[in-house]
C-alpha cells in the first residue's frame, strides 16, 4: 500500500494484523496518552466505516451471552468480529471487575475474534470517546464488525448512540409494564429491540408491549425499530437478531441516513474534543490566577455573586487573532 | 472525577485473574478480584476452567500489567509452567505472574524458580496480596 512507510510503527503493525500492537494502542487511547494520537491520525483514512453494533440494556439481561451467540453466528458466516465490552468503574476506588469474557466461548487460536474489556472510568463522555477511537483502530485492523457492549446503566448506555451505527437494546420479560417503555432514555435509542430470555414466561407480553411502542412511532421514511425475541440457552432468534441489525445497516445506506448520522456523530465528537482541550487549558490558566483570587475573595465576602464573577473572568480572557 | 487524560502515567493497573485447569472452586479467585478492585485496579476476571492458551490470549488482548492464577486441583506443576512458556513464546515474558491456591512448599520453590513471582497459600491476608500485586505489576514506559 502506498505511503505505509510513513506510518508510525504501531500503525503499520496494526495494519499487518499484529494483535498486541492493537491491544497496546487501545490501552494508550484509554489512558489518554499522547502517543495514541499519531496512530489514530494515520489510521483514520484507512477506516472503512464498518458496522459498529451497540448492545445496550440493564445489568443481567444477557448482553454478554448474546454477544457470544452473535460471535458464533458471524464466525460461521466467515465474518471477523471485534468486541469492546465496557463494565463500570467504582466511583469509590476507581477499580473495576471486568467480567464479560467469562461468557465468551471460542477457540483460543481463532484470529477472527478479538475481545477487549474496558472500564468506564467515571466520565461517560470519556468512555464514549475511548470506545469510539478503539472501534476505529479495530476497523483499520480489518475486522468486519465491531460489537460494543455497554456498561448496563442509564445515561451511560444512551451514549452508545454516539458510537454505534446500529443500537440494539436488550430487555427481558417482567422488567415492568408498558408505561416503562414510554420513559425517556433507553427506549428512544433502539434501532433493534431484543427480548432476551424469551424462554421465560412473560416474554410474549414483553414483545407485544414493544411491538405496540414501535407501531406508535412509525414515520414515513424513518427507520422503524425491529423487535426480536431471543434465547441463548438453546440459542434461538440469533439469526433474526443479526438480520435485523443488517437490515438497519442496509437502511442507513439506502436512505442516505448513514452520511447524515455520521456527520452528526463526528460533530459531537469534534466539539467534545475541543471542549476537552479548552477545559484543560482553562483549568491550567486559572490555577493561581490573580484575578480569580481577587474575585473569589469578593464572592466569599458576598459582595459579588458567582455568575457575575464568571462573566468578569470570561471577559478578561485574552482572545486569539 | 478527574478524567484519565490528565494523568497519562496514573492509569489503573490492569490485572487478569484466571483459574487454569478443571477445579470448580473460584471463591478465592473472586475474593482476590474484589480486593484488587477495591485497591483501584481494573480486574479482568476470566473465570473458571481456562486453558493456558486462553489465559495467554486474554492477557495479550487485554494488555494487562499482571496475571494472577488460582488453582486448587493440584495440577499447578503442569499448568503454571505452561502459561509461563506460552508467554515467553509470545514475547510477553515480562508480564509478571502470581499464583494462589494449595501449593506444597517444595512445588512453590520450583515454581518461583521457573518464574512465578509470588505464591500465596491459605492464610495470606488480602493486604499482602494487594501490596505484592502493586509491587510486581509491570511498569509501562
Amino acid at each position: 500500500m502506498s505511503g505505509s512507510s510513513r506510518l508510525p510503527p504501531a500503525a503499520r503493525a496494526i495494519l499487518r494484523g499484529d494483535r498486541r500492537a492493537l491491544a497496546r494502542s487501545i490501552t494508550q487511547i484509554e489512558n489518554g496518552e499522547p502517543s495514541a494520537e499519531p496512530i489514530l491520525a494515520s489510521l483514520y483514512p484507512r477506516t472503512r466505516g464498518i458496522p459498529v453494533v451497540g448492545i445496550a440494556g440493564p445489568l443481567g439481561v444477557g448482553k454478554s451471552s448474546l454477544i457470544n451467540a452473535l460471535i458464533a453466528r458471524l464466525r460461521s458466516h466467515g465474518k471477523t468480529v471485534a468486541v469492546v465490552a465496557v463494565d463500570p468503574s467504582s466511583p469509590f476506588s476507581g477499580g473495576s471487575v471486568l467480567g464479560d469474557r467469562i461468557r465468551i466461548e471460542r477457540r483460543p487460536d481463532d484470529e477472527g475474534v478479538f475481545f477487549r474489556s474496558m472500564a468506564s472510568r467515571g466520565a461517560s463522555g470519556g468512555v464514549a470517546s475511548a470506545t469510539l477511537e478503539a472501534a476505529r483502530l479495530l476497523d483499520a485492523a480489518g475486522f468486519d464488525v465491531v460489537l460494543v457492549e455497554t456498561v448496563g446503566s442509564g445515561q451511560v448506555d444512551v451514549a452508545i448512540r454516539e458510537i454505534a451505527t446500529t443500537s440494539v437494546v436488550v430487555l427481558v420479560p417482567h422488567l415492568g409494564d408498558e408505561v416503562q417503555t414510554l420513559k425517556a432514555g433507553l427506549f428512544e435509542i433502539a434501532d433493534v429491540f431484543c427480548v432476551n430470555k424469551s424462554d421465560l414466561p412473560g416474554a410474549d407480553t414483553a414483545k407485544r408491549d414493544l411491538d405496540d411502542l414501535v407501531a406508535q412511532g412509525t414515520h414515513e421514511g424513518r427507520w422503524t425499530p425491529v423487535v426480536v425475541a431471543t434465547s441463548t440457552i438453546a440459542p434461538t432468534g440469533i439469526d433474526a437478531l443479526w438480520e435485523a441489525i443488517e437490515s438497519h445497516e442496509r437502511f442507513l445506506d439506502s436512505s442516505g441516513a448513514r452520511t447524515a448520522s455520521e456527520r452528526h456523530r463526528l460533530t459531537v465528537e469534534i466539539v467534545g474534543l475541543v471542549r476537552e482541550r479548552v477545559g484543560r487549558e482553562l483549568a491550567e490558566r486559572l490555577e493561581g490566577d490573580r484575578e480569580l483570587r481577587t474575585l473569589l475573595d469578593q464572592v466569599v465576602a458576598r459582595s459579588l455573586d458567582p455568575r457575575t464573577a464568571a462573566r468578569k473572568l470570561h471577559l478578561g480572557f485574552p482572545r486569539d487573532e | 472525577m478527574t478524567p484519565p487524560s490528565r494523568h497519562p502515567r496514573g492509569h489503573p493497573i490492569r490485572v487478569l485473574i484466571a483459574k487454569p485447569g478443571l477445579d470448580g472452586h473460584d471463591r478465592g479467585a473472586k475474593v482476590v478480584a474484589r480486593a484488587l478492585r477495591d485497591a483501584g485496579m481494573e480486574v479482568i476476571y476470566a473465570g473458571l476452567r481456562q486453558t493456558p492458551e486462553e489465559i495467554v490470549r486474554a492477557a495479550l488482548e487485554e494488555d494487562v500489567d499482571l496475571i494472577g492464577l488460582s488453582i486448587l486441583s493440584g495440577a499447578h506443576m503442569a499448568l503454571f509452567p505452561r502459561v509461563l512458556s506460552l508467554l515467553k513464546q509470545e514475547k510477553a515474558g515480562r508480564i509478571p505472574v502470581f499464583a494462589g491456591g494449595i501449593i506444597p512448599d517444595e512445588d512453590a520453590r520450583r515454581l518461583r524458580k521457573a518464574g512465578i513471582r509470588a505464591i500465596f497459600g491459605p492464610g495470606t491476608t488480602l493486604e499482602e496480596i494487594v501490596a505484592t500485586a502493586r509491587k510486581i505489576a509491570r511498569r509501562r514506559a
